[in-house]
């Protein structure tokens, strides 16, 4: 797979480490308690489809991406700076 | 010999080789399929199941029947196709599959047998009763089936991998192909040719078609020249495209040295990674045959197979007895036309269509169909059944004409469904193939020479214009353009057995009986009677499987389905897949600073992630390693010891947020560390069980550098990567991994601040000015910039002094050579591991991911003031209440060793899980104490103190009784580090 770096290019996905559900960025407050918790460590979305993903170019330049990913397809649909989708989030 | 006239093998050079131990003779240019012909020989191995005698079947990639081994030793190869096989001078190839001889193969009793070997025939019977399974059906059946032998021993040759791009990749060298590399070699686009075959030329060189009026590889010849002069094209000849994966990149293994005897220097083979922006897929088509009864002799070929032959490599099979056809299609009356040329007689042209008309001077047989054959080790004769009979003709070899497949794998390795046209009476590509992937040619029905040729170029230019490159219209030779004219005939209706698919063995009778046994679903029949389930994946035999089923469902080939294709297209072996990445090459090896000296002095070697560290350092007369590994720690404990730590994981964290981003990340505190100090820390899971500790020091207001273990390095420092970016990334820090920057070496031993002070440049050492845990940037040995840290591992007073990385080597020289007169010794990963053990730090053995911060008796750690990683899960019930404490264990009577991983049990408890009470994590001798030591998990281990217990190894069935003690063997009030 090649995977769109927003600040590289395409590279290839051999360079990077798969995490997963990008849900992860969203760590509760702690105040939210044990229930939330539960919940952002152990439960996350498998899609059969479109899934936004967390990818880490450790063998690069150490950006974690959110990479939009049809599962079914591999079609890459988009990615950005993890940073910069928690920025917007925030 | 028979050879014919003409031909494109070199008959100056004569190539000796030997089949089954008989030496025979051909010339470059043939394969071992086309040579074995021509001295005659047909029968070349015995089917998979029922041991039947095979022949070639067809002249290139799909051949089914004739699989060899080549050569011998650790080189021996098994299943490889003859067909593809380029002939060298010395080649050894031997038939497989049989027992005893190949012309009397013993295990062909399982032929006359057949009757209880239908489809399904393992599945049911070898059920019952189950134990018999493992012992004595299996080991029987694979004796009996099974193809060729591998080689015992490791490969001798060198295999490579490499990466490769292009705008246009085109797979497959024959007319489509090369007008479409020509067309966009001449556009300047960066264009890879590969076809698997040594020659490009595809069908063309097979063909006795005309280009322009001359022989085809003039053309041929004319194209590959012009490609050759174009610095933006790369050709692979030998090259087999295997699989397409995704965004465009596609897996090809060149076999760059498999037509040599051996490699030599080179590489045998190599796997190219291609990364293509488009690829055109001009693979070609597949002949088919038609079954009918006893389909499978030595001697009955596919009608291409049988003009390449005669075209291609001059030869023909079957010595005494003329040629007959059988074909529902023109393309029979060709193969009839071809032979005749070159001398072949033909004995007849049974064609099943009875308004069929005879093209040439030789017999036709309107109407007809091959009924039967006879021969038992080669083809003597065919039963020609018309509507007013049957006839028998004599013949040695047959050409059967079925129509043509397109090679249409490839463009459905992404789920891609071929689609049934009804006029060309094939499979072509369908939509929802590998995206990039364009198809040309006879891949996709094109088949004249003409059209495939006009496709090729046109297709190329269609890739290109997607890329924005505007490629010109290149001329065309004239070609032969017939239109395909024929009809489709699956199956000759019989009472005999009429094979399908030949390397499976599979039947018409076997798909009729899967249909009556409701296995009607193509994955279903597949599944059942292990159709193209072969290692040639059934690529003569799929469709007329599928059209066999759609005829007794009743229902149209349309209407049945189709199967998918996987990648490799042809089998790829694991040599290569592995690309050299082989033994001491499997992966990196990072080598410490101090490596140069560790193997001046003869020290032994251990893989610690990927680095080599040394283990120990033996001396003369030591012939143990544990005399050496106590020799160190009681040099640790006495005087004063040397031991580089480089490979933990370092880690410099700068920024005004630094120490509120440190807080968030270990367990404990460290935004109130004060500069100069450092502080052990304790790293949690999100999930609140404890994954890594370190130390974290400060050694500037804004500036920490934190350790971790060896590990978990890369781990963690992605982990914190994480939290900066993914977590919190408004906070104001930044990140660097130096651990291969700074060279870090322990000092350690009560001599250790003797030993230092000659090194550092008036730098106070004192304890007062250079208390524990105390840390600073400083010079040494006049100038060299340098880091001390105050901390210890092995529980004595000890420092680790970190240089730049290149300094590394010398440091450690020079301390061995300042330090002679303190008993100055280098240590390994053996004594360093006693001494933590000794000193109760836990290491990758109590921090294996199931221990929390309570168990290793850190549970204060955990602060209660602050939000951080794993905080929150690590107070949830199943952790919090968690009883179990490390404990330091000693055997009871002081001697016994203590088995790591026992699991400990109360005295008199039964052994069993709910009576479990925890395990031994560690263990070691103690030189210090003189006796066995170990750490472990123990229930409510920290008021036990002084219990026996029960350390159980059911696996050997050993059990010592241990006292529980403290963990801290040694100076459990600190007074050493502190010294």
């Amino acid at each position: 797979m090649l995977i769109p770096h927003p600040l590289l290019g395409l590279r290839d996905a051999a360079e990077f480490t798969y995490l997963g559900d990008a849900a992860l960025l969203n760590r509760p407050d702690p105040g939210a308690g044990e229930a939330a918790f539960c919940d952002y460590v152990y439960l996350r979305d498998n899609p059969a489809g479109v899934h936004r993903e967390l990818w880490y170019h450790e063998q690069g330049d150490r950006s974690w991406l959110v990479v939009t990913r049809n599962t079914l397809t591999h079609e890459i649909l988009g990615a950005e700076l993890a940073r910069d989708v928690k920025g917007g989030a925030a | 010999m028979t050879r014919l006239s003409g031909g494109l093998i070199d008959r100056s050079k004569v190539l000796s080789f030997t089949f089954d131990g008989v030496r025979y003779s051909g010339h470059p240019g043939d394969t071992l399929a086309s040579a074995l012909l021509a001295n005659g020989v047909q029968l070349m191995g015995r089917s998979f199941k029922y041991h039947r005698p095979r022949g070639v079947v067809s002249s290139g990639s799909e051949e089914p029947n004739a699989l060899v081994e080549l050569r011998s030793g650790n080189r021996q190869e098994p299943n490889t196709r003859a067909t593809v096989a380029e002939l060298f001078d010395g080649l050894e190839a031997r038939s497989q599959n049989y027992l005893g001889r190949l012309d009397r193969d013993l295990l062909a009793v399982n032929d006359l047998l057949s009757p209880f070997f239908a489809a399904g025939f393992y599945y049911k019977t070898f059920m019952w009763p189950k134990a018999f399974w493992e012992k004595l059906y299996e080991p029987a059946i694979r004796r009996a089936a099974g193809l060729g032998r591998v080689a015992e021993g490791a490969d001798p040759d060198a295999y490579d991998k490499g990466f490769l791009h292009a705008d246009l990749l085109v797979i497959g060298g024959g007319a489509a192909g090369l007008a479409a590399a020509l067309t966009a070699g001449r556009a300047g686009a960066k264009v890879i040719l590969a076809d698997e075959d040594s020659r490009f030329g595809g069908r063309l060189l097979a063909e006795s078609h005309l280009l322009d009026g001359a022989p085809a590889t003039q053309w041929i010849e004319g194209v590959l020249a012009e490609l050759c002069t174009m610095p933006n094209v790369r050709l692979l000849p030998r090259t087999t495209v295997f699989g397409v994966y995704d965004h465009g990149i596609y897996g090809a293994v060149e076999r760059v040295a498999d037509h040599l005897p051996t490699p030599g220097a080179g590489v045998r083979q190599t796997l190219w990674r291609i990364t293509a922006k488009r690829a055109v897929l001009a693979a070609g088509a597949t002949e088919r045959h038609i079954p009918f009864a006893d389909n499978d002799r030595p001697g009955i070929l596919l009608g291409g197979a049988l003009r390449a032959y005669a075209n291609r490599w001059a030869t023909a099979p079957g010595t005494d007895r003329p040629v007959a056809i059988f074909t529902c299609h023109d393309e029979g009356h060709r193969t009839a036309l071809d032979l005749q040329a070159r001398g072949v007689p033909v004995a007849a042209v049974i064609d099943s269509r009875n308004d069929a008309v005879a093209q040439g001077d030789y017999r036709l047989i309107a109407g007809g169909q091959v009924s039967g054959s006879q021969g038992r080790l080669g083809l003597r004769g065919i039963s020609v059944t018309t509507a007013s009979g049957t006839e028998a003709i004599a013949c040695g070899a047959l050409g059967v004409s079925g129509g043509w497949n397109p090679n249409v794998h490839l463009s459905s390795h992404h789920r891609g469904r071929p689609v049934w046209d009804d006029t060309l009476g094939a499979f072509v590509p369908g939509p929802g193939g590998p995206g990039g992937l364009l198809v040309a040619g006879a891949a996709r029905g094109k088949g004249s020479t003409a059209l495939a040729l006009a496709d090729g170029a046109e297709i190329a230019r269609q890739a290109l214009a997607e890329l924005s490159i505007t490629a010109p219209v290149i001329a065309l030779p004239q070609a032969e353009d017939t239109a395909p004219n024929g009809t489709t005939l699956w199956h000759v209706p019989g009472k005999g057995r009429a094979w399908v698919d030949f390397q499976n063995d599979v039947t018409v009778k076997d798909i009729a009986l899967a249909h009556k046994e409701n296995m009607r679903p193509v994955e279903h029949l597949k599944r059942w009677t292990t159709l193209g389930m072969a290692t040639d994946q059934g690529k003569t035999a799929n469709v007329t499987a599928l059209a066999v089923m759609a005829e007794l469902t009743g229902k149209t080939i349309a209407e049945t389905g189709t199967t998918i294709f996987r990648p490799p297209y042809t089998g790829v072996s694991l040599a290569v897949l592995g690309g050299g990445d082989t033994g001491p090459d499997f992966r990196p090896r990072r080598l410490t600073p101090t490596d140069v000296f560790a193997k001046s002095q003869g020290a032994a070697f251990v893989e610690v992630g990927q680095w080599m560290r040394a283990q120990y350092f033996p001396k003369p007369g030591e012939t143990h390693w544990r005399q050496s590994v106590d020799r160190e720690v009681i040099a640790v404990r006495r005087d004063v010891g040397l031991c580089d730590v480089t490979t933990l994981g370092k880690v410099d964290v700068q920024g005004a947020d630094a120490g509120e981003f440190l807080n968030r990340l270990y367990s404990n505190m460290m935004g109130t560390l004060k500069v100069g100090m450092v502080r052990y820390g304790l790293m949690l899971r999100e999930d609140g069980f404890a994954y890594d500790d370190g130390t974290c020091a400060r050694l500037a207001a804004h500036h920490y550098v934190v350790t971790t273990t060896t590990a978990n390095a890369g781990l963690v420092f992605r982990n914190m990567e994480f939290a900066r970016q993914c977590l919190w990334p408004e906070l104001d820090v930044q990140l660097i991994s130096t651990t291969d920057a700074w060279a870090q070496i322990a000092v350690a031993g009560p001599k250790s601040r003797a030993l230092l002070e000659r090194i550092v440049d008036g730098f106070d050492l004192s304890n007062a000015a250079f208390p524990f845990m105390a840390c600073a940037e400083l010079t040494i040995c006049g100038g060299l910039r340098a880091r001390l840290f105050r901390i210890s591992f092995s529980g004595e007073m000890a420092y680790e002094i970190a240089v730049p990385a290149r300094y590394g080597n010398a440091l450690m020289e020079r301390l061995m050579q300042q330090g002679a007169d303190l008993g100055v010794t280098p240590y390994g990963t053996e004594a360093l591991a006693v001494l933590r053990i000794e000193k109760g730090h836990a290491a990758g053995a109590e921090l294996n991911g199931q221990a929390t911060a309570a168990m290793l008796g850190l549970g204060r750690m955990v602060s209660q003031k602050k939000d951080s990683i794993g905080a929150i899960m690590s107070r949830r019930e199943g952790l919090a209440g968690e009883t179990r404490r490390l404990v330091g264990l000693i055997p009871e009577d002081g001697q016994g060793a203590i088995p790591g991983g026992a699991h400990l049990f109360t005295e008199g408890a039964a052994r069993n899980m709910e009576t479990d009470q925890g395990w031994v994590t560690s263990t070691c001798h103690s030189p210090h104490l003189g006796h066995p030591i170990a750490l472990g998990y123990l229930e409510g281990g920290d008021t036990r103190l002084d219990e026996v217990v029960i350390a159980a190894n059911p696996l050997e069935g050993t059990e010592t009784r241990v006292r529980v003690v403290s963990p801290h063997f040694i100076d459990p009030e600190g007074e050493r580090l502190r010294g």
